[in-house]
């Protein structure tokens, strides 16, 4: 093994994603040194909404306005449900400590309260949500009260029609107009990308430009909506010089993905590791882990690293997400877990895997299939015993969960990564919270 | 209630498939007035769920050989008058190890005896110009087979026949008949859309309604023999050959794998089924499918494949025989003369290959009751060619897009490149002949949703570009986009697995994660102050 680079760690966090971020961040906030592995990818198809817990039960599709109401019910009825395994105090510190670094490194949330909020989507549908961007909360507030508001797009912004958005709410929101102009600068264009419009932002002349054409329009709105493009790294600014110009608040509506604020939040959170000393690997891959005899540390040997990279780390965490994560592989009879071949529960055949309707409300069963967790968030063998005293599996990859139907994506992630890096600080002794 | 309007024609066709709407053509070129009623749109049934291969006859060389021979005869007529719906590839017969060797050896001869060119291909040329051909591979001929595309056959065919005055009514069910001794005096059909109904007095009435015949023909009471067989295929992600590729062995399952434009389609089962309602693919016939079809083109077992789907066969005869492919592949043609009927005639059965033939005999017998002399122009007339037709052909849109080059033309699909002038082009043909086109019918005459995000873009992309463009109001967006992505998805559950389980998931992220399509409707139980509910119901 001469000339592979070696290094070791704490704990090696192998996943990039919320759950790997957060995990990863939470890891150095309590003192112990980390490697991450993977790239943040699937960032990139986040909102910037960070739901915590909206919909219970699935199947009778049930919103709830307090994600922690909707806890307190999930704790009684599915127990088995990994969110249903992590103290509420617990999961408000670990939002606190989340949007705090979010924050610091440039994305701002609103303060975090009690209750969901309701924001427009792109397509006219209103989502429930409980962290949200303080670029996107003034829509929130515009929607709670249905104030006279307006929503401007692009044209060539193929995916975002505020007409749609105006016309599909009409009968419960009649004071939403709306109104197309050219992006300035781009009127020749045929095709834009959300992500050039927000860079474009960023210059003051662009800015000041389309302030100019947007401010005859207001009228007497109350409020303006906008595609959310309103700048990348420098939102807040762009954002405070659009309500300033316009002299009403002023909100982003998340357009498809991949996003303008799929994009803050994965160069927000990848400032914020390793702002935080979180030793990064975003090009590498696990290649194979291994564990001493002692069961005190393990080996993971890299790929996708010049020349190579061995870490010894003395705990694991896997955040390695579901199939477009690549958490888990399925064949046509099979899901499996991708790096370890770890046990993951799933239904009996692919015949059971999904329901004929795409929308059926029970959900489809493939997407409780994963990993099961013992107490401390071990993921558990066949025998049913954990795989590695240090292996802990935090995240979508975890069984028990429809994220998706749910609306707990971040919350999942967030909550999850808090709770199994408490546990990791525990076992290994850490100075904890240093 | 007021009494239902009244319509007059000639001849009343019922079901806008490949042979209804050949029928109608076929009889708009002998000058004969018609109006095709059809409960769905253009090729709902087995017409649009089929493989698309213009039969050059090999396959039926040992079992059939009349059906061999007519589709030999047909298959070079469609080749001239229709080219333009046609790729002309070729097709291989390919035997692997284990197959019958007495049938491969007999092959040439079947084939010489129904006049099919039949050429031994060395194994190893094959497999050069096939490389996705097994390695086992044992003996190759190539035959004349090509590729059609149905949806854009009958499109055009109906096309031609409305520019010279045929009237064709979708989303219209036929609900009843007026019997009057032994006519048919008038045909109740109720329009799906609007919900009326109207009658239709046709001097002749032809039921051309594929595997619902049997319904059709009931409604008149004057039953027929019939039995429906399913056929599942498969659609892969990418194009693994560029011929037809048949295995060289008796009609069985998973036997051929066509080209269908930038991707191939893989088929087919044969299961016997007592209903047509509730055909979708299963995941025993999607590896069945796969496991089968790979003996021949090994790539298949690791291949991604992007979607199913199922068509019902109409075949003829009784429901005794055990094997489904041992019953005729032939057509027939009913005059129901002796179950006391003059006017009606019911022409069913039959292949995609043979729709051309299949309307011909049945306009002759319509011609002949009405004593219209014309003679059948179908097989020398060439189809002319729609642009609104063109669409559904991959590529067609993506050329117009470059070379109209207009700046305001954005492209709605990335990965089928259709741009927003060719859902303009196909929602004006539509709106000229009355109709309220949907999100659906666009999906069916374009590329939209043909890709690997089987919609999960570009449907909201095109339902966007219909608001924007004042051709969507209120709510109807939403709705549309779960009609036709449920539509999409349903022909994807049985082939998820591999990568298209992972873009299916994203897909259910976007449509269930980001925008909650799954609680349209929803009320709030549990926490009864929230009001969000309220904004996302319906």
């Amino acid at each position: 093994m001469t000339g592979v680079r070696r290094n070791s760690c704490d704990v090696a966090v192998i996943g990039a994603g919320m759950a790997g971020m957060a995990a990863a961040l939470f890891a150095v906030e309590r003192g112990l040194s980390c490697i991450q592995i993977g790239s943040g990818g699937g960032i990139l198809f986040a909102s910037g909404l960070l739901d915590l817990l909206a919909v219970h039960p699935v199947a009778e599709r049930c919103l709830w306005q307090s994600p922690y109401t909707a806890l307190d019910a999930l704790a009684g009825e599915q127990p088995d449900h990994p969110l249903a395994r992590v103290a509420p105090v617990s999961i408000r510190a670990a939002f606190e400590s989340f949007v705090t670094a979010l924050a610091s490194a440039g994305l701002a949330y609103a303060p975090l309260g009690e209750r969901n909020r309701s924001v427009l989507t792109s397509i006219g549908t209103v989502k429930t949500t409980y962290g949200v961007p303080v670029t996107m909360v003034a829509g929130a507030d515009a929607l709670d009260g249905r104030a006279r508001c307006l929503l401007v797009d692009f044209r060539g912004l193929r995916e975002f029609s505020a007409h749609q958005i105006a016309a599909t709410l009409a009968d419960r929101w009649p004071e939403l107009r709306h109104q197309r102009i050219d992006f300035p600068g781009f009127e020749t264009v045929p095709e834009l990308y959300a992500v050039h419009l927000a860079r474009a932002l960023e210059t003051v002349e662009t800015r000041e430009r389309t302030i100019a054409l947007i401010r005859p329009l207001v009228g007497d709105a109350r409020a303006v909506g906008l595609p959310a493009v309103l700048g990348l790294e420098r939102s807040r600014e762009v954002h405070a010089a659009f309500e300033a110009g316009l002299g009403v608040p002023v909100f982003e509506i998340p357009t498809m993905p991949t996003s303008v604020p799929g994009l803050r939040l994965l160069g927000a959170l990848e400032a914020a590791v390793s702002s935080h000393g979180v030793r990064r690997r975003h090009q590498a891959s696990v290649r194979a882990l291994t564990y001493d005899g002692n069961m005190e540390t393990a080996t993971l040997d890299l790929e996708g690293v010049p020349g190579g990279e061995r870490v010894t780390a003395r705990a694991v965490v896997l955040a390695t997400g579901r199939f477009s994560g690549r958490g888990l592989a399925a064949d046509r009879g099979y899901v499996r877990e991708s790096i370890l071949g770890l046990p993951v529960h799933q239904p009996a055949s692919r015949e059971a895997w999904h329901k004929r309707d795409f929308l059926d409300p029970s959900g489809h069963a493939i997407n409780r299939a994963g990993l099961r967790v013992d107490d401390a968030w071990r993921p558990l063998d066949t025998d049913g015993k954990p795989a590695w005293p240090r292996l802990f599996a935090v995240g979508s990859i975890l069984a028990h969960q429809d994220w998706m139907r749910s609306k707990c994506g971040s919350g999942l992630a967030i909550a999850t990564a808090w709770a199994a890096v408490e546990q990791v600080a525990h076992r290994l002794g850490a100075t904890a919270a240093g | 209630m007021n009494s239902p309007s009244l319509i007059q024609t000639q001849v009343l066709i019922i079901g806008g498939g490949v042979t209804g709407t050949a029928l109608a053509r076929d009889l708009a070129l002998r000058g004969v007035d018609c109006i095709l009623v059809e409960k769905d749109d253009i090729n709902a049934g087995a017409s649009g769920r089929n493989h698309g291969l213009l039969h050059s006859g090999a396959r039926y060389v040992a079992g059939d050989r009349e059906a061999a021979m007519e589709c030999r005869a047909e298959g070079e007529i469609l080749k001239r008058v229709a080219a333009q719906t046609i790729q002309d590839t070729g097709g291989y017969f390919v035997a692997v190890q284990g197959d019958d060797e007495r049938y491969i050896a007999d092959f040439p001869s079947y084939c010489a005896r129904s006049g099919i060119s039949a050429r031994a291909v060395d194994v190893a040329t094959a497999r050069a110009l096939e490389p996705a051909i097994s390695e086992r591979t044992i003996a190759v001929f190539e035959v004349p087979d090509a590729a059609i595309d149905p949806f854009r056959l009958s499109l055009e065919s109906m096309a031609q026949a409305s520019s010279l005055g045929a009237r064709l009514m979708r989303r219209s069910r036929v609900v009843g008949f007026e019997r009057e001794g032994r006519r048919i005096r008038a045909v109740r059909v109720l329009s799906l859309g609007g919900g009326t109904e109207v009658r239709i007095e046709a001097a002749q009435v032809v039921n051309a309604s594929g595997a619902w015949a049997r319904e059709v023909a009931l409604l008149a009471d004057a039953p027929i023999a019939m039995t429906y067989s399913k056929g599942t295929l498969l659609v892969t992600h990418t194009r693994l050959a560029h011929r037809v590729v048949n295995r060289l062995r008796r009609p069985g399952n998973a036997d051929i794998m066509m080209p269908g434009g930038t991707v191939s389609i893989v088929g087919t089962t044969s299961t016997r089924v007592d209903t047509l309602d509730d055909v979708h693919p299963t995941t025993v016939e999607a590896d069945l499918i796969v496991e089968e079809a790979a003996r021949m083109l090994p790539t298949l077992a690791t291949t991604r494949f992007i979607r199913a789907y199922a068509g019902v066969r109409p075949l003829l005869g009784s429901a005794g025989a055990a094997d489904s492919r041992a019953v005729s592949r032939g057509f027939a043609l009913f005059d129901h003369e002796d179950q006391g009927l003059d006017n009606l005639a019911t022409i069913t059965g039959g292949k995609l290959t043979t729709c051309r033939l299949m309307a011909e005999r049945a306009a002759d017998l319509v011609c002949r009751r009405l004593g219209v002399t014309r003679p059948c122009l179908t097989a020398t007339t060439p189809l002319p060619v729609s642009p609104e037709c063109e669409w559904t052909a991959p590529g067609h849109s993506a050329r117009e897009w470059i070379r109209s080059h207009r700046p305001d033309d954005t492209l709605l699909c990335e990965c089928e490149m259709v741009p927003g002038s060719a859902v303009d082009a196909i929602y004006a043909a539509l709106r000229s002949a009355g109709d309220t086109p949907t999100l659906t019918d666009i999906g069916l005459r374009s590329r939209v949703g043909k890709g690997a995000c089987q919609g999960g873009f570009c449907a909201v992309r095109t339902v966007a570009h219909l608001y924007q463009r004042g051709d969507f109001q209120a709510r109807r967006g939403l709705g549309e986009i779960l009609d036709f992505f449920g539509e999409r998805w349903r022909g994807q559950h049985a082939v998820l697995w591999g990568e298209q389980l992972a873009q299916a998931e994203l897909m259910e992220a976007l449509h269930c994660g980001l925008f909650g399509e799954e609680l349209r409707g929803a009320k709030p139980l549990a926490d009864p102050t929230a009001d969000a509910a309220d904004a996302v119901s319906r």
